[in-house]
Protein backbone atom coordinates (compact mmCIF):
# COMPACT_ATOMS: atom_id res chain seq x y z
CA UNK A 1 0.00 0.00 0.00
CA UNK A 2 2.86 2.41 1.27
CA UNK A 3 4.65 1.56 -2.23
CA UNK A 4 1.45 2.36 -4.29
CA UNK A 5 1.50 5.95 -2.50
CA UNK A 6 4.81 6.78 -3.35
CA UNK A 7 4.46 5.55 -6.70
CA UNK A 8 1.49 7.88 -7.12
CA UNK A 9 3.17 10.66 -5.04
CA UNK A 10 6.18 10.29 -7.52
CA UNK A 11 4.10 10.45 -10.31
CA UNK A 12 2.04 13.61 -9.42
CA UNK A 13 4.59 15.66 -7.98
CA UNK A 14 8.18 14.72 -8.41
CA UNK A 15 8.01 13.17 -11.95
CA UNK A 16 5.09 15.40 -13.67
CA UNK A 17 4.14 13.93 -16.68
CA UNK A 18 3.76 17.97 -18.56
CA UNK A 19 6.70 19.54 -16.43
CA UNK A 20 9.50 16.88 -16.04
CA UNK A 21 8.54 14.35 -18.64
CA UNK A 22 7.28 16.95 -20.85
CA UNK A 23 4.87 14.90 -22.55
CA UNK A 24 1.09 16.31 -23.41
CA UNK A 25 1.97 19.21 -23.81
CA UNK A 26 -0.13 20.53 -26.84
CA UNK A 27 -3.31 20.37 -24.69
CA UNK A 28 -1.61 21.56 -21.66
CA UNK A 29 -0.75 24.80 -23.88
CA UNK A 30 -4.10 24.84 -26.49
CA UNK A 31 -7.06 23.84 -23.75
CA UNK A 32 -5.45 26.19 -20.61
CA UNK A 33 -7.16 29.39 -21.11
CA UNK A 34 -10.17 29.25 -19.11
CA UNK A 35 -10.33 27.06 -15.64
CA UNK A 36 -13.41 25.41 -16.89
CA UNK A 37 -12.21 23.76 -20.04
CA UNK A 38 -8.81 22.88 -18.38
CA UNK A 39 -10.48 21.48 -15.79
CA UNK A 40 -12.77 19.10 -18.47
CA UNK A 41 -9.66 18.40 -20.24
CA UNK A 42 -8.03 17.13 -17.24
CA UNK A 43 -10.55 15.04 -15.92
CA UNK A 44 -10.84 13.58 -19.05
CA UNK A 45 -7.21 12.95 -19.65
CA UNK A 46 -7.18 11.55 -16.17
CA UNK A 47 -9.85 9.34 -16.58
CA UNK A 48 -8.29 8.21 -20.29
CA UNK A 49 -5.37 7.22 -18.36
CA UNK A 50 -6.50 4.73 -15.90
CA UNK A 51 -8.23 3.31 -18.14
CA UNK A 52 -5.75 2.44 -21.06
CA UNK A 53 -3.11 1.86 -18.90
CA UNK A 54 -5.12 -1.45 -17.56
CA UNK A 55 -6.12 -2.33 -21.10
CA UNK A 56 -2.51 -1.54 -22.74
CA UNK A 57 -1.46 -3.59 -19.63
CA UNK A 58 -3.69 -6.57 -20.64
CA UNK A 59 -2.83 -6.45 -24.05
CA UNK A 60 0.96 -6.49 -23.54
CA UNK A 61 0.95 -9.38 -21.10
CA UNK A 62 -1.12 -11.34 -22.32
CA UNK A 63 -0.70 -10.51 -26.44
CA UNK A 64 2.33 -8.96 -27.09
CA UNK A 65 4.17 -10.93 -24.54
CA UNK A 66 3.46 -14.87 -25.49
CA UNK A 67 3.75 -14.09 -28.79
CA UNK A 68 7.04 -12.59 -28.35
CA UNK A 69 6.21 -8.95 -30.10
CA UNK A 70 7.22 -6.62 -27.59
CA UNK A 71 8.91 -4.59 -30.38
CA UNK A 72 5.36 -3.57 -31.41
CA UNK A 73 4.39 -1.94 -27.91
CA UNK A 74 4.11 1.48 -29.49
CA UNK A 75 1.84 0.63 -32.74
CA UNK A 76 -0.19 -1.61 -30.99
CA UNK A 77 -0.50 1.18 -27.96
CA UNK A 78 -1.49 3.45 -30.42
CA UNK A 79 -4.43 1.65 -32.05
CA UNK A 80 -5.87 0.29 -29.03
CA UNK A 81 -5.85 3.85 -27.26
CA UNK A 82 -7.45 5.22 -30.29
CA UNK A 83 -10.17 2.48 -30.51
CA UNK A 84 -10.80 3.15 -26.87
CA UNK A 85 -10.92 6.71 -26.64
CA UNK A 86 -13.45 6.30 -29.52
CA UNK A 87 -15.16 3.12 -27.36
CA UNK A 88 -15.79 5.41 -24.03
CA UNK A 89 -17.18 8.45 -26.07
CA UNK A 90 -19.91 5.82 -27.32
CA UNK A 91 -20.43 4.71 -24.41
CA UNK A 92 -20.57 7.83 -22.43
CA UNK A 93 -22.93 9.51 -25.26
CA UNK A 94 -25.37 6.40 -24.07
CA UNK A 95 -25.51 6.24 -20.97
CA UNK A 96 -24.31 9.16 -19.62
CA UNK A 97 -25.40 12.25 -21.79
CA UNK A 98 -24.50 15.07 -19.15
CA UNK A 99 -20.49 14.34 -18.61
CA UNK A 100 -20.48 13.77 -22.49
CA UNK A 101 -21.86 16.97 -22.86
CA UNK A 102 -18.89 18.37 -20.50
CA UNK A 103 -15.75 15.90 -21.88
CA UNK A 104 -17.38 15.30 -25.32
CA UNK A 105 -15.56 17.54 -27.49
CA UNK A 106 -12.02 16.80 -25.18
CA UNK A 107 -11.81 13.15 -25.76
CA UNK A 108 -11.27 12.88 -29.85
CA UNK A 109 -8.29 15.37 -28.56
CA UNK A 110 -6.88 12.60 -26.42
CA UNK A 111 -6.89 10.06 -29.04
CA UNK A 112 -3.44 11.77 -30.33
CA UNK A 113 -2.27 12.81 -26.96
CA UNK A 114 1.42 11.77 -26.13
CA UNK A 115 1.22 11.51 -22.42
CA UNK A 116 -1.49 8.87 -22.86
CA UNK A 117 0.03 6.60 -25.09
CA UNK A 118 3.89 7.50 -22.57
CA UNK A 119 2.07 6.00 -19.69
CA UNK A 120 1.54 3.02 -21.41
CA UNK A 121 4.85 2.55 -22.62
CA UNK A 122 6.40 3.57 -18.99
CA UNK A 123 4.07 0.56 -17.31
CA UNK A 124 5.67 -1.95 -19.60
CA UNK A 125 9.49 -0.15 -19.55
CA UNK A 126 9.07 -0.12 -15.29
CA UNK A 127 7.97 -3.36 -15.43
CA UNK A 128 5.00 -2.45 -13.66
CA UNK A 129 1.84 -5.02 -12.32
CA UNK A 130 -1.54 -4.55 -13.28
CA UNK A 131 -2.71 -2.52 -10.34
CA UNK A 132 0.57 -0.47 -10.29
CA UNK A 133 0.07 0.00 -13.78
CA UNK A 134 -3.43 1.84 -13.03
CA UNK A 135 -2.35 3.48 -9.83
CA UNK A 136 0.49 5.06 -12.70
CA UNK A 137 -1.83 5.78 -15.13
CA UNK A 138 -4.13 7.70 -12.43
CA UNK A 139 -1.50 9.41 -10.80
CA UNK A 140 -0.11 10.60 -14.57
CA UNK A 141 -3.69 11.83 -14.88
CA UNK A 142 -3.91 13.77 -11.45
CA UNK A 143 -0.47 15.21 -12.46
CA UNK A 144 -1.90 16.54 -15.91
CA UNK A 145 -4.68 17.55 -14.36
CA UNK A 146 -2.95 19.69 -11.38
CA UNK A 147 -0.69 21.12 -14.56
CA UNK A 148 -3.31 22.23 -16.60
CA UNK A 149 -5.45 23.87 -13.91
CA UNK A 150 -2.40 25.85 -12.65
CA UNK A 151 -1.11 27.35 -15.65
CA UNK A 152 -4.76 27.98 -16.65
CA UNK A 153 -5.05 30.25 -13.39
CA UNK A 154 -1.69 32.06 -14.08
CA UNK A 155 -3.28 32.27 -17.97
CA UNK A 156 -6.66 34.25 -16.56
CA UNK A 157 -4.95 36.28 -14.68
CA UNK A 158 -1.99 36.77 -17.49
CA UNK A 159 -5.17 38.40 -19.54
CA UNK A 160 -5.61 41.70 -17.09
CA UNK A 161 -2.19 42.29 -17.39
CA UNK A 162 0.08 44.64 -18.86
CA UNK A 163 2.31 42.56 -21.45
CA UNK A 164 4.63 44.34 -23.81
CA UNK A 165 3.35 43.40 -27.37
CA UNK A 166 5.90 40.65 -28.68
CA UNK A 167 4.71 38.72 -25.86
CA UNK A 168 1.09 39.39 -25.49
CA UNK A 169 -1.01 35.83 -25.43
CA UNK A 170 1.19 32.55 -26.84
CA UNK A 171 4.61 33.59 -25.88
CA UNK A 172 3.34 34.37 -22.34
CA UNK A 173 1.88 31.11 -21.50
CA UNK A 174 5.19 29.42 -22.81
CA UNK A 175 7.19 31.28 -20.33
CA UNK A 176 4.47 30.62 -17.55
CA UNK A 177 4.51 26.92 -17.98
CA UNK A 178 8.35 27.01 -18.10
CA UNK A 179 8.56 28.87 -14.82
CA UNK A 180 6.06 26.48 -13.37
CA UNK A 181 8.13 23.56 -14.64
CA UNK A 182 11.10 25.66 -12.92
CA UNK A 183 9.32 25.50 -9.47
CA UNK A 184 8.39 22.09 -9.78
CA UNK A 185 11.75 21.11 -10.59
CA UNK A 186 12.25 21.66 -6.55
CA UNK A 187 10.06 18.62 -6.34
CA UNK A 188 13.26 16.13 -7.62
CA UNK A 189 14.88 16.68 -4.38
CA UNK A 190 11.89 15.01 -2.59
CA UNK A 191 13.06 12.10 -1.04
CA UNK A 192 10.70 9.10 -1.56
CA UNK A 193 12.25 6.32 -0.37
CA UNK B 1 14.08 -15.84 -45.20
CA UNK B 2 13.57 -15.70 -41.21
CA UNK B 3 13.29 -11.54 -41.74
CA UNK B 4 10.37 -12.29 -44.08
CA UNK B 5 8.97 -14.56 -41.70
CA UNK B 6 9.26 -11.84 -38.84
CA UNK B 7 7.52 -9.55 -40.93
CA UNK B 8 4.97 -11.40 -42.17
CA UNK B 9 4.28 -12.10 -38.46
CA UNK B 10 4.57 -8.38 -37.31
CA UNK B 11 2.23 -7.68 -40.49
CA UNK B 12 -0.26 -10.01 -39.43
CA UNK B 13 -0.12 -9.51 -35.93
CA UNK B 14 -1.15 -5.83 -35.98
CA UNK B 15 -3.64 -6.39 -39.23
CA UNK B 16 -5.11 -9.12 -36.39
CA UNK B 17 -5.28 -6.41 -34.04
CA UNK B 18 -6.66 -3.68 -35.82
CA UNK B 19 -9.25 -6.47 -36.80
CA UNK B 20 -10.24 -6.89 -33.64
CA UNK B 21 -10.70 -3.29 -32.60
CA UNK B 22 -12.26 -2.60 -35.14
CA UNK B 23 -14.87 -5.22 -35.17
CA UNK B 24 -14.99 -4.29 -31.34
CA UNK B 25 -16.03 -0.80 -32.39
CA UNK B 26 -18.59 -1.71 -35.20
CA UNK B 27 -20.43 -3.98 -32.19
CA UNK B 28 -20.37 -1.33 -30.23
CA UNK B 29 -21.37 1.70 -32.34
CA UNK B 30 -24.59 -0.62 -33.00
CA UNK B 31 -24.87 -1.80 -28.61
CA UNK B 32 -24.29 2.27 -28.08
CA UNK B 33 -25.97 3.84 -30.64
CA UNK B 34 -27.66 6.80 -29.42
CA UNK B 35 -30.47 7.72 -32.38
CA UNK B 36 -29.82 10.88 -33.70
CA UNK B 37 -31.72 12.82 -36.03
CA UNK B 38 -29.50 13.77 -39.82
CA UNK B 39 -31.29 16.70 -39.65
CA UNK B 40 -28.85 18.12 -36.83
CA UNK B 41 -25.59 17.38 -38.76
CA UNK B 42 -27.43 18.96 -41.96
CA UNK B 43 -28.11 22.26 -39.87
CA UNK B 44 -24.60 22.26 -38.30
CA UNK B 45 -23.32 22.14 -41.89
CA UNK B 46 -25.32 25.27 -42.94
CA UNK B 47 -24.36 27.53 -39.61
CA UNK B 48 -21.84 29.75 -39.82
CA UNK B 49 -19.43 28.11 -37.07
CA UNK B 50 -18.50 30.76 -35.44
CA UNK B 51 -19.73 29.59 -32.04
CA UNK B 52 -20.65 33.33 -31.11
CA UNK B 53 -23.42 32.23 -29.36
CA UNK B 54 -25.55 35.35 -31.03
CA UNK B 55 -28.57 32.75 -31.53
CA UNK B 56 -28.65 32.59 -27.99
CA UNK B 57 -27.94 28.96 -27.53
CA UNK B 58 -23.93 27.74 -26.32
CA UNK B 59 -22.86 27.31 -30.01
CA UNK B 60 -23.73 26.37 -33.61
CA UNK B 61 -24.40 22.48 -32.49
CA UNK B 62 -26.60 23.22 -29.96
CA UNK B 63 -28.94 25.91 -31.45
CA UNK B 64 -28.93 22.88 -34.15
CA UNK B 65 -29.82 20.51 -31.62
CA UNK B 66 -32.39 23.34 -30.65
CA UNK B 67 -34.55 23.70 -34.11
CA UNK B 68 -35.06 20.14 -34.24
CA UNK B 69 -35.54 18.98 -30.87
CA UNK B 70 -36.96 22.12 -29.26
CA UNK B 71 -38.22 23.43 -32.63
CA UNK B 72 -36.74 26.68 -32.19
CA UNK B 73 -37.17 29.35 -34.53
CA UNK B 74 -34.54 28.59 -37.96
CA UNK B 75 -33.64 32.76 -38.40
CA UNK B 76 -31.91 33.12 -34.98
CA UNK B 77 -28.59 32.92 -36.54
CA UNK B 78 -27.35 36.68 -37.03
CA UNK B 79 -24.11 35.89 -38.72
CA UNK B 80 -25.79 33.97 -41.23
CA UNK B 81 -28.57 36.32 -42.08
CA UNK B 82 -31.14 35.54 -44.19
CA UNK B 83 -29.49 32.67 -46.38
CA UNK B 84 -28.89 30.70 -43.71
CA UNK B 85 -31.87 30.45 -42.26
CA UNK B 86 -33.31 30.30 -45.82
CA UNK B 87 -31.32 27.07 -46.18
CA UNK B 88 -32.18 25.92 -42.78
CA UNK B 89 -36.17 26.27 -43.63
CA UNK B 90 -35.34 24.16 -46.74
CA UNK B 91 -33.68 21.33 -44.12
CA UNK B 92 -36.98 21.35 -41.37
CA UNK B 93 -39.50 22.61 -44.28
CA UNK B 94 -40.51 25.64 -43.23
CA UNK B 95 -40.64 29.02 -45.37
CA UNK B 96 -38.37 31.08 -42.94
CA UNK B 97 -39.26 34.35 -41.75
CA UNK B 98 -35.99 36.81 -43.11
CA UNK B 99 -34.64 37.87 -39.55
CA UNK B 100 -34.72 41.71 -38.77
CA UNK B 101 -31.29 42.29 -39.09
CA UNK B 102 -29.31 44.40 -36.21
CA UNK B 103 -26.47 45.93 -35.01
CA UNK B 104 -24.93 46.98 -32.21
CA UNK B 105 -25.01 51.15 -31.35
CA UNK B 106 -23.10 52.91 -28.39
CA UNK B 107 -25.17 54.83 -26.52
CA UNK B 108 -22.28 57.51 -25.61
CA UNK B 109 -21.06 60.39 -27.67
CA UNK B 110 -19.11 61.40 -24.76
CA UNK B 111 -15.63 61.73 -26.40
CA UNK B 112 -12.40 62.83 -24.39
CA UNK B 113 -12.97 66.45 -25.62
CA UNK B 114 -16.91 66.65 -25.07
CA UNK B 115 -16.86 65.23 -21.53
CA UNK B 116 -15.60 66.23 -18.47
CA UNK B 117 -12.94 63.81 -16.78
CA UNK B 118 -13.09 62.77 -12.69
CA UNK B 119 -9.89 61.39 -12.83
CA UNK B 120 -7.06 59.51 -14.74
CA UNK B 121 -6.95 56.13 -14.64
CA UNK B 122 -3.40 54.26 -14.86
CA UNK B 123 -4.29 50.26 -14.36
CA UNK B 124 -5.69 46.90 -15.50
CA UNK B 125 -6.69 47.97 -18.97
CA UNK B 126 -10.38 46.82 -18.40
CA UNK B 127 -13.90 48.45 -18.34
CA UNK B 128 -15.36 46.11 -15.70
CA UNK B 129 -12.59 47.18 -12.91
CA UNK B 130 -12.79 50.58 -13.84
CA UNK B 131 -16.43 50.96 -13.41
CA UNK B 132 -15.88 49.88 -9.89
CA UNK B 133 -14.12 52.59 -8.95
CA UNK B 134 -16.73 55.55 -9.06
CA UNK B 135 -18.36 54.70 -11.86
CA UNK B 136 -15.53 55.28 -14.12
CA UNK B 137 -12.96 58.28 -15.02
CA UNK B 138 -15.68 60.04 -16.70
CA UNK B 139 -17.67 63.06 -14.47
CA UNK B 140 -20.73 61.30 -16.06
CA UNK B 141 -21.16 58.05 -14.21
CA UNK B 142 -23.36 56.56 -17.41
CA UNK B 143 -20.74 57.18 -20.06
CA UNK B 144 -18.38 54.85 -22.28
CA UNK B 145 -15.18 53.97 -20.01
CA UNK B 146 -13.48 53.71 -23.64
CA UNK B 147 -11.38 50.78 -22.12
CA UNK B 148 -12.67 48.35 -24.80
CA UNK B 149 -13.77 45.50 -23.01
CA UNK B 150 -16.33 45.46 -26.10
CA UNK B 151 -13.63 45.32 -28.29
CA UNK B 152 -12.16 41.85 -26.55
CA UNK B 153 -14.93 40.58 -26.69
CA UNK B 154 -16.29 41.17 -30.12
CA UNK B 155 -15.64 37.79 -32.23
CA UNK B 156 -16.15 39.95 -34.96
CA UNK B 157 -13.41 42.62 -34.49
CA UNK B 158 -16.03 45.27 -35.46
CA UNK B 159 -15.65 47.80 -32.50
CA UNK B 160 -12.74 50.28 -31.67
CA UNK B 161 -12.55 53.26 -29.44
CA UNK B 162 -12.12 56.26 -30.48
CA UNK B 163 -11.33 59.44 -28.73
CA UNK B 164 -12.36 57.15 -25.45
CA UNK B 165 -15.91 56.39 -27.18
CA UNK B 166 -16.05 52.97 -28.23
CA UNK B 167 -17.61 52.72 -32.34
CA UNK B 168 -19.19 50.07 -34.14
CA UNK B 169 -18.47 49.29 -37.19
CA UNK B 170 -21.59 48.70 -38.76
CA UNK B 171 -20.86 46.55 -41.62
CA UNK B 172 -18.95 43.94 -39.40
CA UNK B 173 -21.23 44.24 -36.99
CA UNK B 174 -23.13 40.53 -36.76
CA UNK B 175 -25.48 41.71 -33.35
CA UNK B 176 -24.35 38.50 -31.73
CA UNK B 177 -24.51 40.64 -28.73
CA UNK B 178 -21.77 39.63 -26.74
CA UNK B 179 -20.59 43.55 -26.23
CA UNK B 180 -24.31 44.28 -24.55
CA UNK B 181 -23.50 42.14 -22.51
CA UNK B 182 -20.27 42.64 -21.35
CA UNK B 183 -20.66 46.17 -21.22
CA UNK B 184 -20.84 47.18 -17.48
CA UNK B 185 -22.00 50.61 -18.44
CA UNK B 186 -25.17 48.73 -20.17
CA UNK B 187 -24.17 51.89 -23.39
CA UNK B 188 -24.57 48.66 -26.32
CA UNK B 189 -27.66 47.97 -27.50
CA UNK B 190 -28.98 46.04 -30.54
CA UNK B 191 -30.66 48.29 -32.97
CA UNK B 192 -32.60 47.93 -36.60
CA UNK B 193 -29.89 47.98 -39.04
CA UNK B 194 -31.50 50.34 -41.31
CA UNK B 195 -32.54 52.63 -38.88
CA UNK B 196 -30.74 56.48 -38.79
CA UNK B 197 -31.41 57.58 -35.56
CA UNK B 198 -30.33 56.81 -32.38
CA UNK B 199 -30.01 58.57 -28.80
CA UNK B 200 -26.01 58.57 -28.30
CA UNK B 201 -26.59 58.79 -24.42
CA UNK B 202 -28.05 57.31 -21.14
CA UNK B 203 -27.33 59.51 -18.91
CA UNK B 204 -30.24 59.39 -16.59
CA UNK B 205 -28.82 62.83 -14.02
CA UNK B 206 -31.27 66.16 -14.56
CA UNK B 207 -30.33 68.51 -17.07
CA UNK B 208 -28.19 70.71 -15.28
CA UNK B 209 -26.23 68.35 -14.10
CA UNK B 210 -25.36 66.61 -17.57
CA UNK B 211 -24.93 70.19 -18.71
CA UNK B 212 -21.98 70.29 -15.97
CA UNK B 213 -20.12 67.67 -16.92
CA UNK B 214 -20.78 66.76 -20.69
CA UNK B 215 -21.49 68.98 -23.74
CA UNK B 216 -23.44 66.57 -25.84
CA UNK B 217 -25.63 64.96 -23.10
CA UNK B 218 -29.16 64.35 -23.02
CA UNK B 219 -30.86 66.87 -20.23
CA UNK B 220 -34.51 65.36 -20.76
CA UNK B 221 -35.56 68.16 -22.41
CA UNK B 222 -38.54 66.07 -24.47
CA UNK B 223 -38.31 68.31 -27.36
CA UNK B 224 -37.59 65.38 -29.42
CA UNK B 225 -40.72 63.80 -28.04
CA UNK B 226 -43.59 66.61 -28.72
CA UNK B 227 -41.68 66.60 -32.50
CA UNK B 228 -42.04 62.99 -33.48
CA UNK B 229 -44.85 62.55 -35.51
CA UNK B 230 -44.93 58.74 -34.85
CA UNK B 231 -44.69 58.89 -31.38
CA UNK B 232 -41.98 56.57 -31.30
CA UNK B 233 -39.66 58.61 -28.93
CA UNK B 234 -40.33 59.13 -24.68
CA UNK B 235 -38.05 60.68 -21.87
CA UNK B 236 -37.99 58.42 -19.16
CA UNK B 237 -35.51 59.30 -16.00
CA UNK B 238 -33.94 62.01 -18.11
CA UNK B 239 -33.07 60.51 -20.84
CA UNK B 240 -34.86 60.08 -24.39
CA UNK B 241 -35.50 56.40 -26.05
CA UNK B 242 -36.61 55.61 -28.76
CA UNK B 243 -38.81 52.97 -29.56
CA UNK B 244 -37.79 51.15 -32.92
CA UNK B 245 -41.21 49.72 -33.93
CA UNK B 246 -42.16 52.81 -33.73
CA UNK B 247 -39.59 54.99 -35.52
CA UNK B 248 -40.49 55.42 -39.01
CA UNK B 249 -37.03 57.60 -40.08
CA UNK B 250 -38.05 60.43 -40.56
CA UNK B 251 -35.34 62.17 -38.52
CA UNK B 252 -37.10 64.99 -37.18
CA UNK B 253 -35.68 64.18 -33.74
CA UNK B 254 -32.37 64.38 -34.97
CA UNK B 255 -32.78 68.26 -36.18
CA UNK B 256 -35.33 69.30 -33.43
CA UNK B 257 -32.58 68.50 -30.39
CA UNK B 258 -30.95 71.15 -28.62
CA UNK B 259 -27.97 69.04 -27.33
CA UNK B 260 -27.14 67.57 -30.51
CA UNK B 261 -27.60 64.17 -28.86
CA UNK B 262 -29.68 62.42 -31.69
CA UNK B 263 -27.46 61.10 -33.92
CA UNK B 264 -28.77 60.45 -37.80
CA UNK B 265 -25.26 59.90 -38.92
CA UNK B 266 -24.99 56.15 -40.15
CA UNK B 267 -24.17 56.84 -43.44
CA UNK B 268 -20.70 59.31 -42.20
CA UNK B 269 -20.11 56.43 -39.88
CA UNK B 270 -19.79 53.96 -42.25
CA UNK B 271 -17.38 55.76 -43.94
CA UNK B 272 -15.37 56.10 -40.75
CA UNK B 273 -15.82 59.20 -39.49
CA UNK B 274 -15.60 59.83 -36.41
CA UNK B 275 -17.96 60.98 -34.35
CA UNK B 276 -18.18 64.30 -33.58
CA UNK B 277 -20.48 67.56 -33.19
CA UNK B 278 -18.84 69.10 -36.03
CA UNK B 279 -19.28 66.08 -38.06
CA UNK B 280 -22.67 66.11 -37.80
CA UNK B 281 -23.98 69.96 -38.26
Amino acid sequence: MGNLLLLSLGAVLVENFVFVKFLGICPFLGVSQKLNTAVGMGLAVTFTMTISSALTWLLHRFVLVPLELEYLNTVAFILLIASLVQLIEMVLQKFLPSLYASLGIYLPLITTNCAVLGVALLNVQNGYDFVESMVYGFSAGIGFLLAIVLLSLVRERLIFSRIPKPFQGFPSALIAGGLLALAFSGFQGLQLA
Amino acid sequence: METVIVIALTVLALAILALLLGLALALAGKVFAVKKDPRIGEIVQCLAGANCGGCGYAGCSAYAEAIVSQGAPVNCCPVGGKETADAIGAIMGVTAQAPVRLRAQVMCSGTTDLARRKYAYRGISDCLSVAKLGNGPKECPYGCIGLGSCVHVCPFGAIKVENGVAAVEYEKCRACGACVSVCPQHLIKLVPFDTDVWVGCRSQDKGPVVRNYCQVGCIGCGICVRNCPSGAISVQESVASIDYSKCIDCGLCAEKCPRNIIWSGKKQMAEGDTLTVEGKQ
